[in-house]
């Protein structure tokens, strides 16, 4: 297969770009134990990744990306800082669209480093936008961390946020919420009638499986006490609709998210982080008056983006994904190593679509 | 050559597709004994019928290796990605009506839609440290019907039959299956959730994308569709 060696070869130019860039070359397995992936992504993983099993090793994937092998590698036997690349297949189930490939290489770079995480996000998304500059392709930004920053600040209960926190990454089901929460959308006609139930589980038939009685008193307490909180008040959806909706150039997006955060002060600490971060990327030479940013995206990709995330897109070809992407996961090293965090951030490029484009080889 | 139609080889399905095609003067039925999965067909030239689980209808249908079956939607969805490119929905049969729902223990009273399995989701996965388990053979249907509606922190657990059984016997939290009256859910202190209508299935006459015709089928087939009044 001719197309198969040409990606090779480009994987393989890409990573000595990213060794040039002080960047040591790892490998990890193609099978990767289920039961981290299951735990880290839920039940949707099953539809991405190929699942297999022996015996002995029970359940086993076909690794659908690097970076949860690379981050556990790192946290096992790495120094810091690290930098780190490497070149190889991932496999991603496709049931929906033939056309597209189940199995194709990745070539990535990541940086685990605790001081100045700003330099390491532009020193991350500089090297990839150098590498990627003869290729014509539009470079989209966003930061989840201020819409995090954004959600925690709400004036609400901890239950809200936490509810909202957790449904960040699904917009329709965030946008939900934020109707129930703040009164824009009616309480469902079941949930009024349980509220007003002076003996909730007089029709509750026997108590059977797992979940007790303890646990669902728990609930209807914490419901009751959730219909006595006030809504979310209009001005503050109102804020966060905005923030939702920035979406202009990376100077004009800090202006206006500066003019947010006189309202919404809950996010002033993440959005200096932006600033930082934007000046670090100019001191690499890259012009942020010509650099999108968009506050919502990153929110439909897989969750592990906890801050800075970053894509870059072929715009004459919409029909394909993404030719690199990346971003910032600290919690995710946050949950893999059980306790213990290390700060970091990276991405993938995809030589096989690189070789199809413009200017490609 | 001959068109091959895949039947359901056993039990109401066969019996009811059976008297389906009767009623257009079409006759299906078993050749030899019970036993025996072979059949005849009358009334109609150049049809050959072949019996075979209902289960095993849709992927015959995807491979070609048959140009007509009769099945439930929900196994073609289930076991099909992108059905439609696969097969084409030629009659809705009108019996083997049933429900994919989801379905939680009746004494969650605080539960009655989406929004609330999913919040329980959370608060179970922090209490019991694995996430909630719901049983089901119908994986695909469930985890695509559960994504669309922001459903987290689940997992599904094979359960390939007396699922209703799962949550007493605590190998599950909630189910999702077939109904088609409620009344084995209500049997087993099950209730089925609001806005927890997955799929409506019914028996209906699929017809292959990808089974090769030759002229002859061509035409066999249009007398078919003439006879069952298709179109």
């Amino acid at each position: 297969m001719p197309e198969r060696a040409a990606t090779r070869a480009e994987a393989a130019r890409l990573r000595a770009l990213f060794e040039a860039a002080g960047a040591v070359p790892v490998e990890t397995s193609v099978l990767q134990p289920a039961d981290v992936l299951l735990d880290l992504y839920g039940e949707d993983i099953r539809a991405r990744a190929y699942v297999t099993s022996d015996a002995l090793r029970g359940e086993q994937m076909l690794r659908p990306d690097f970076t949860v092998p690379v981050v556990q590698m790192h946290m096992e036997h790495g120094a810091e800082p690290a930098r780190y690349t490497y070149a190889g297949e991932v496999f991603r189930r496709q049931e929906e669209d033939a056309r597209r490939p189940n199995e194709y290489t990745q070539v990535g770079f990541e940086i685990f480093e605790r001081d100045a995480p700003e330099g390491a996000d532009a020193e991350v998304f500089s090297i990839f936008f150098n590498i990627l500059r003869p290729f014509n392709l539009r470079a989209a930004t966003g930061d989840i961390g201020i819409l995090m920053a954004a959600v925690a600040g709400l004036r609400t209960s901890e239950r809200r946020k936490a509810a909202l926190m957790r449904h960040l990454w699904r917009p329709r089901r965030f946008r939900a919420l934020m109707d129930r929460f703040s009164g824009r959308a009616p309480v469902p006609e079941a949930r009024a009638a349980l509220l007003a139930s002076r003996d909730p589980m007089a029709d509750a038939g026997p108590m059977i499986g797992l979940r007790g009685q303890d646990e669902i008193q728990h609930r209807l307490n914490a419901l009751r006490g959730d219909a006595a909180l006030g809504p979310i008040s209009a001005a503050e959806v109102e804020l966060l609709d905005a923030l939702l909706g920035v979406r202009e150039t990376s100077d004009h997006a800090l202006e206006h998210l500066r003019d947010i955060a006189v309202d919404l002060p809950a996010i002033q600490v993440a959005v200096g982080r932006l600033a930082r971060r934007l000046d670090a990327i100019a001191a690499r030479g890259i012009d942020i008056t010509t650099l999108d940013f968009e506050a919502s995206y990153g929110r439909t990709q897989m969750e592990y983006y906890d801050g800075f995330v970053f894509g870059f897109y072929a715009e004459n070809r919409p029909d394909l994904p993404p030719v690199a992407s990346g971003g910032r996961y600290d919690a995710l090293t946050r949950h893999l190593g059980r306790g213990r965090e290390i700060p970091a951030v990276g991405g993938v490029i995809r030589p096989g679509l690189i070789l199809g484009l413009e200017g490609g080889r | 050559m001959s068109l091959k139609l895949g039947v359901p080889s056993k039990g109401r399905l066969m019996e009811k597709t059976f008297e389906w095609f009767g009623r257009h003067g079409i006759t299906l039925g078993r050749a030899g004994s019970d036993r025996e999965y072979a059949g005849y067909v009358q009334g109609i030239e150049n049809i050959e019928l072949v019996l075979l689980s209902a289960g095993e209808i849709p992927r015959e249908l995807a491979a070609g290796r048959i140009h007509l079956g009769v099945t439930g939607t929900d196994l073609v969805r289930e076991k099909l990605g992108q059905w439609e490119q696969q097969v084409r929905e030629l009659a809705e049969l009108g019996f083997g009506q049933a429900d994919l729902v989801l379905a939680v223990p009746r004494c969650w009273v605080d539960v009655s839609r989406l929004d609330d399995l999913d919040a329980v989701a959370a608060a179970f996965r922090l209490k019991h440290g694995f996430r909630l388990r719901i049983a089901t053979k119908y994986h695909r249907l469930v985890r695509d019907f559960l994504r669309d509606n922001g459903v987290a922190d689940y997992q599904l657990v094979d359960s390939q039959g007396a699922t209703e059984g799962t949550v007493k016997n605590e190998t599950a939290e909630a189910i999702a299956d077939i109904t088609s009256t409620g009344d084995t859910l209500r049997a087993n202190h099950l209730k089925m959730l609001e806005d927890g209508l997955i799929l409506k299935s019914q028996a209906t006459l699929f017809k292959s994308r990808t089974a090769a015709m030759e002229d002859v089928d061509r035409r066999t087939f249009e007398t078919f569709k003439v006879r069952l009044r298709l179109d």
